[in-house]
């Protein structure tokens, strides 16, 4: 008896469970600045870029410059996905040319604010020659280097931030080419404003975009991620291989 | 800029900015420009990129002329697309269509090449440039309505053609060299690329007869044809001159848009008559010229260093209309 009352009734619709994108949209405080349609993103569990992104959005909202005047151009790489992730005017161009698009933008449109941000191997090996030279113009944009020390997207091959001695998919017997010392590297190339917090210095590193974002001229901060990428061997300087040369 | 990868890359950042912007260069700076004429491509960023052929391939003729890069300008950056090449004979030529290269790239945002030479570039004529009120300008297609969340950045119009939306207004748009969908985020498979990619090209194909620009001389009762273009055009005019004093009856077909190469009248023309393809390269244009009309040409090439001169085109009629 009791069945046949159940199976007499409508069948009710089936609940429509939302998706992992729209229950972070619905609930995180910075949702409107972030494009969490687009989640999950594809960085490796355990990564600081999450953390890096967020650092910019706090910064972006503490600046006081409304959202639509804030363009951020990334290039290739983990780090070059940021663009995407941000709901701002955000270009994810070709393979080391952030800085030059962004030079373009910016000269156009002074009246926006312009930050590149994009991976070590983007901005300083195949883009390294338009950093110095964006840093020699002094143009008011910010550069914000996310430094995993090689080329995690592709397997985690060495590039020019990989630490001397350190393994890599290439360099089995540990890397024998020194690496570039970022801030310096910006310093003398011309930057006005250079910092270097890693991923576990939040704050701080929320803290000095807002004054890059603040500061007129080329503004340069690196962000070191964990030197041990998920996607990379076992990025280490070993003894001897590390003390070769120095 | 520090280099020409650098300044086609600001060239992008410009147009997106609201800019009309384009950039210039010879011989290899072009092929240091083809990532980024990808990029412009891909992102349907409107753009105007001279190049100044020389003698090539590599560094080969600084100065001295080509007609080489004729190939490059249609194909040099990777992968399936459409653009549009014009190619200037005259200093007046190369201030008109500059104009027409800005107002049909920001027509159907492509990147548009005006593809000159070494005689062209340094030619001394005089220029009429009318007031600026009476220079024809098309202006980009806006977005229909304002900024909304669930802007659809790439949705093109029946034209295939989508609008582009300035940057700084809060439209928020992002824009990528990845295959993307009509949003413009990232889609890397099968069908998000055949869908962007198929359109990419239609877009300038279906628009081809639109686009499509060339002069004739003589060709009414034409039995030879004569094909050249950009400096090579100006030798061919005094070589279809010289032909007719000798009671050959030749014509002379320049097309100004090198692609979309005018393929219908280029075949009309063919039907009767015989067609000789002078340019200086190995046969770049003759190429395009027999897969149009299904049947061999002659040929008249010079590598560079100079110009092809009327009496060498002559013979090459003379040959055709043996």
């Amino acid at each position: 008896m009791n069945e046949g009352r159940v199976a007499t009734q409508p069948e009710a619709p089936p609940m429509a469970l939302p998706s992992l994108g729209e229950v972070i949209a619905a609930h995180h405080p910075l949702d409107s600045y972030i494009r969490a349609d687009r989640f999950p993103h594809i960085w490796c569990p355990g990564c600081g870029l999450g953390i890096v992104l967020t650092a910019f959005v706090r910064a972006m909202l503490a600046s006081g410059i409304p959202p639509e005047k804030h363009v951020c151009v990334s290039g290739i790489g983990c780090t070059g996905r940021i663009a995407g992730y941000l709901n701002l005017d955000s270009f994810h161009t070709t393979h080391g040319r952030a800085i030059p698009f962004a030079t373009g933008l910016h000269l156009v449109r002074p009246d926006l604010e312009v930050t590149v941000i994009s991976g070590d191997g983007d901005l300083f090996a195949i883009g390294g020659n338009h950093f110095i030279h964006a840093a020699r113009r002094n143009l008011d944009i910010n550069v914000i280097c996310v430094n995993n020390f090689n080329y995690g997207m592709t397997g985690g091959q060495l590039g020019p931030t990989t630490p001397l001695g350190a393994f890599s998919t290439i360099s089995p017997y540990g890397n024998y080419e020194p690496p570039f010392n970022l801030p310096l590297l910006a310093a003398a190339a011309g930057a006005v404003f250079v910092a270097r917090w890693t991923v576990l210095h939040a704050r701080q590193l929320e803290r000095a975009i807002l004054r890059a974002l603040k500061k007129r001229g080329f503004t340069f901060i690196e962000v070191p991620l964990r030197r041990k990428s998920p996607a990379s061997r076992d990025v280490r300087p070993v003894g001897a291989a590390a003390n070769r040369g120095r | 800029m520090e280099d020409e990868l650098g300044s086609m890359a600001a060239v992008l950042g410009a147009a997106w900015g609201g800019a009309r912007a384009m950039t210039a260069t010879s011989g290899p700076g072009f092929t240091l420009m083809m990532e980024n004429i990808g990029l412009a491509v891909m992102t349907e960023t409107p753009c105007v990129v001279v190049n100044v052929m020389r003698g090539a391939p590599s560094t080969g003729l600084p100065t001295l002329v080509g007609q080489g890069d004729v190939m490059q300008a249609r194909f040099g950056s990777h992968g399936d697309y459409e653009l549009v090449v014009y190619c200037p004979s005259s200093c007046q030529e190369a201030f008109d269509l500059t104009v027409l290269a800005f107002n049909t790239s920001d027509l159907y945002r492509i990147p548009a090449i005006m593809l000159a030479d070494e005689v062209v570039g340094h030619l001394t004529e005089k220029v009429v440039i009318p007031p600026p009120d009476q220079i024809p300008r098309v202006e980009r297609k806006a977005p229909a309505s304002g900024p909304s969340p669930h802007l659809r950045l790439y949705e093109p119009d029946d034209d295939l053609i989508p609008p582009m939306p300035p940057v700084g207004e809060g439209y928020r748009v992002h824009v990528t060299g990845l295959t993307h969908d009509e949003r413009g985020y990232p889609a890397t498979h099968a069908e998000a690329h055949e869908r962007l990619v198929t359109r990419l090209c239609e877009k300038v194909r279906r628009h081809a007869r639109a686009i499509v620009r060339y002069e004739e001389a003589l060709t009414e009762d034409a039995e030879v044809i004569l094909v050249a273009y950009g400096c090579t055009a100006r030798s061919a005019h005094r070589a279809v001159q010289l032909a007719r004093e000798r009671g050959i009856k030749a014509g002379l077909f320049r097309p100004i848009t090198l692609w979309p190469f005018p393929e219908e009248r280029m075949a009309q023309l063919a039907q009767r008559a015989e067609v000789v393809v002078a340019e200086l390269n190995m046969g770049q244009m003759a190429r395009e010229v027999e897969r149009v009309i299904h049947k061999p040409v002659a040929r008249v090439n010079h590598p560079g260093g100079t110009i092809l001169r009327p009496e060498r085109i002559l013979e090459g009629i003379m040959e055709a209309a043996s």
